[in-house]
């Protein structure tokens, strides 16, 4: 079992390899690829947040000296496109590529309509300008609890909630999750205190600092490479060559060094046009989104409206709880409803419980994935409530949380019983921290949260060579948003006994490594690092082959131990032990050169809880909240790289403190959006904050040959109702509304 | 024998059954004689992740069931 063993490389803490490259700016990110001949393509958006297109005439730009390619939804093959986009609320293909190019009508305020290339940014940003487009312009849809009424104006004619019996008419509820158990009636009544309360998160965007880039070549045979800034270039391979009708081997998606994604990039927006629109001019084309583009066009996560209610004995035994959750999924289906339903009550073992989530289409931008999906809208509303039950029923919040704490053998709300889960450890740390030990400072209140999340495994694949001096090449295709590649490198030192060092890891192209699902859901350390250690293990099987053959041993007679092959136990030859780097260099006479290669849909996740609390104080004139102290906790299974762990865990943080204090999409009432630029939509900066502490609790993933739970996502869940709850402490009223910005702050303060 | 527990929305096509239990050696055999029985299921496995004793499978196929194991489907989770 992995608890029981010394690891010499797992838990150090070596620079990432990609370190050096970026920090003195040598890195290749998406914007950074230059070819000959290259030209610049942009793309026209809609004014308008709901319109029927009458009409779209690209002439005008093509008419342009120095303009090669001009193209609209017209452009793209007919028919209905097959199967689901990846990531988590990736939505059908069919959709994903209306998205990328409007068809018959207009969603949002940001959607493309049209795209051009031209020789210079300026010169297509001024053929824009030359495109006519008509438009009838519809009433948008903008509220989300407004959309669920049968009354309301449609988002899309042609959607129908998925239900076994298709409803007679469309709507704008595209779906319905439902969970539940036990009786809630008698949980309820079962009560001795009962909250019952409406809360709000608002859409707020994943905020990575690298704009969407990408820049494609395609010759006139119609196959060549992409070059984009991606989670999963595989996936965006699949989707570009759908839309595109292309048979994907005709293209190869190359994965720049990628400068922050969070979910927001397991989505396909720029590279179906750079790619039309280089085979129609014979060039390289490169787009890249201004930052406006970025919060006007591609997706933020969901808003929500959650009512819950929670009953709970004297003692901290909750009896009930139940929860509605309608989440915007903005211009079409895929809202991460049944996460959200799904987690909400993960943490705890309830015996009657209700959640009903509804996925809602609204004229906003089409919502990815950010961190956790669905999760910290969920658990805000949740976490909430049980701080404000703990509060009536004069109990620490800790304390109530660990009556109810999930363990192993709890079977959890979505169905299976929990594995070994760390939960209770980490509750545990957190009430012994020193941080929580601390009294309260004056004026500040504290709050306390958890969070959760399933993590996944998937696909992935991996492939190790062994250079002739015994140095070690891995090739994998996960892109290495969160220092992937240190941590692989440090599993297959592990395994293969040598020197962090001596291992180099490489992101492959499509056309380099196997398949590999996207960099998301916590998923790679655990699934590819699998991989990785599964190729080592092959690694080692055929060198202990290759000594046998070398000693004229059988192979059950060698061992491997430290890097080197020995002979087994009470095996009697007087050899000196192998080592990989003497195998290699004689690898030409004992079969060729030492390769392995492993492939897997990983099974088994572990899932991840956190357990965060914080001291936030409240100026009372301006409503300007600090938070003077942070504390996460979560449990890793095992911190492969525990400063990439810590790293996780700080930077979810500061995005869900963010989430809880300022950030959120602002839209007039014609669904404009007022606050697309960093300047007016405010994310947290390292002033802004203190140095986020971190605790990391190791109860080992047994179906991980590490122990490796995913890390990447419960960090960004527990924030917000921490702060919600520090705040509401602090002002001893509860606030159900997020941000709590100064002017929401001061508005409820003066009542 | 294998307890099978089904997702709310796999309820609707199974006429309103929560669980069933069925002898089977593997998930594939498992999901075989659940087709069998609910036809419309078919296309529902295939969107779903299932449980098997605890562990989560995203694309399960064919793993062993242990003779007293406990299979639950749940919808799919990404994840960003």
């Amino acid at each position: 079992m992995a608890e029981t063993v010394e690891y010499k490389q797992i838990g150090t803490t070596p620079v990432r390899p990609d370190g050096f490259d970026k920090v003195t700016g040598r890195a290749q990110f998406g914007a950074d690829v230059n070819l000959p001949n290259m030209i610049h393509g942009k793309v026209l958006r809609s004014p308008h947040a709901h319109a029927r297109i009458k009409s779209v005439d690209v002439s005008g730009a093509l008419a342009m000296p120095g303009v090669y390619a001009a193209i609209s939804g017209a452009d793209f093959p007919g028919g209905r496109l097959e199967g689901e986009a990846g990531g988590e609320g990736g939505g059908s293909m069919n959709d994903v590529a209306k998205n990328v190019m409007a068809r018959n009508k207009v969603l949002y305020h940001g959607h493309a309509v049209a795209a051009v290339a031209a020789s210079t940014v300026r010169l297509a940003e001024q053929a824009l300008q030359a495109i006519k487009v008509e438009y009838e312009v519809l009433e948008p849809v903008l509220d989300v609890v407004g959309a669920m009424d049968p009354q309301a104006t449609l988002v899309n004619e042609d959607n129908y909630t998925a239900l076994p019996e298709k409803p007679e008419k469309p709507s704008n509820i595209a779906n319905v999750g439902r969970l539940e158990r036990g009786n809630l009636e008698e949980g309820f009544l079962a009560a001795d205190v009962v909250v019952e309360r409406e809360f709000t998160c608002p859409m707020a965007h994943q905020g990575y600092i690298e704009p969407h880039a990408c820049v494609a070549s395609i010759d006139e045979r119609g196959r060549g490479t992409v070059w984009c800034s991606t989670q999963g270039h595989f996936e965006h391979r699949a989707a570009t060559s759908k839309m595109l009708g292309k048979n994907m081997a005709d293209l190869k998606f190359v994965a720049t060094e990628i400068g922050g994604g969070f979910g927001g990039k397991t989505v396909v927006y720029l590279e179906p046009l750079a790619a039309m629109m280089s085979e129609k001019s014979g060039r390289p084309v490169k787009m890249t989104m201004s930052r406006e583009e970025v919060f006007r066009a591609t997706g933020p996560s969901s808003a929500t409206v959650a009512r819950v209610k929670v009953g709970v004995r004297k003692d901290g035994t909750i009896t009930a709880a139940q929860s509605w959750i309608a989440f915007e999924a903005g211009a079409f289906a895929g809202a991460p409803y049944m996460p959200g339903a799904m987690s909400i009550y993960a943490p705890y073992a309830i015996e009657n419980f209700l959640v009903e989530t509804f996925d809602v289409l609204v004229n906003k931008p089409k919502v990815a994935a950010y961190r956790a999906p669905g999760a910290p809208q969920a658990m805000h509303a949740f976490e909430c409530a049980l701080d404000e039950a703990a509060q009536l029923l004069n109990m620490d919040p800790i304390d109530l949380r660990l009556v109810n704490a999930a363990d192993e053998g709890t079977q959890a709300p979505y169905g299976p019983k929990y594995p070994p889960i760390g939960f209770k450890a980490c509750l545990q740390a957190a009430k012994k921290h020193p941080n929580y030990l601390k009294p309260v400072p004056d004026g500040a209140g504290r709050g306390v949260a958890v969070g959760f999340w399933f993590n996944v495994g998937m696909q992935s694949s991996a492939e190790v060579n062994i250079n002739e001096n015994g140095s070690v090449m891995i090739i994998e295709g996960s892109p290495d948003i969160g220092g992937s590649r240190a941590s692989m490198c440090l599993m297959a030192a592990e395994t293969l006994g040598v020197e962090y060092d001596d291992v180099r890891a490489q992101v492959g192209d499509t056309e380099s490594t196997g398949f590999c699902n996207v960099t998301g859901g916590s998923r790679t350390t655990f699934a590819t690092g699998m991989a990785v250690t599964q190729a080592c293990e092959a690694v080692i099987a055929d060198c202990k082959r290759r000594a046998a053959m070398t000693w004229g041993l059988d192979e059950d007679q060698v061992e491997w131990e430290d890097g080197q092959a020995v002979p087994g136990p009470g095996v009697n030859a007087d050899v000196k032990p192998l080592s990989l780097a003497e195998l290699a260099r004689k690898a030409g006479k004992t079969g060729g050169p030492i390769t392995a290669r492993a492939s897997l849909n990983a099974q088994g996740a572990g899932a991840a809880f956190s357990v965060n609390f914080g001291d936030l104080r409240v100026d009372k004139e301006t409503g300007k909240v600090d938070v003077l102290s942070f504390t996460a906790i979560q449990d890793a299974g095992r911190a492969i790289h525990p400063a990439y762990v810590e790293g996780q865990m700080q930077g979810g943080a500061v995005q869900g403190i963010g989430w809880a204090l300022n950030e959120e999409y602002i839209f007039d009432d014609n669904g404009v959006l007022e606050n697309a630029g960093f300047l007016d939509y405010r994310i947290p900066v390292a002033s802004d904050l203190p140095m986020i502490d971190t605790e990391i609790v190791e109860v080992p993933n047994p179906s991980h040959p590490f122990g490796v739970r995913g890390v990447g996502e419960a960090p960004i869940v527990a924030p917000l109702a921490v702060c919600a709850n520090a705040v509401s402490r602090s002002l001893d009223m509860r606030i159900t509304d997020l941000p709590m910005s100064p002017p929401r702050l001061l508005d409820a303060i003066e009542g | 024998m294998a307890r099978v527990v089904f997702s709310n929305a796999m309820m609707v096509a199974t006429d309103g059954t929560r669980e069933a239990v069925l002898a089977a050696e593997d998930f594939r055999e498992l999901t075989l004689l659940l087709m069998e029985q609910w036809p419309a299921l078919a296309e529902l496995i295939e969107q779903s992740a299932v449980a098997i004793d605890g562990q989560i499978y995203q694309g399960a196929f064919a793993e062993p069931l242990a003779p007293e194991t406990e299979v639950f489907f749940m919808p799919r989770i990404e994840g960003g």
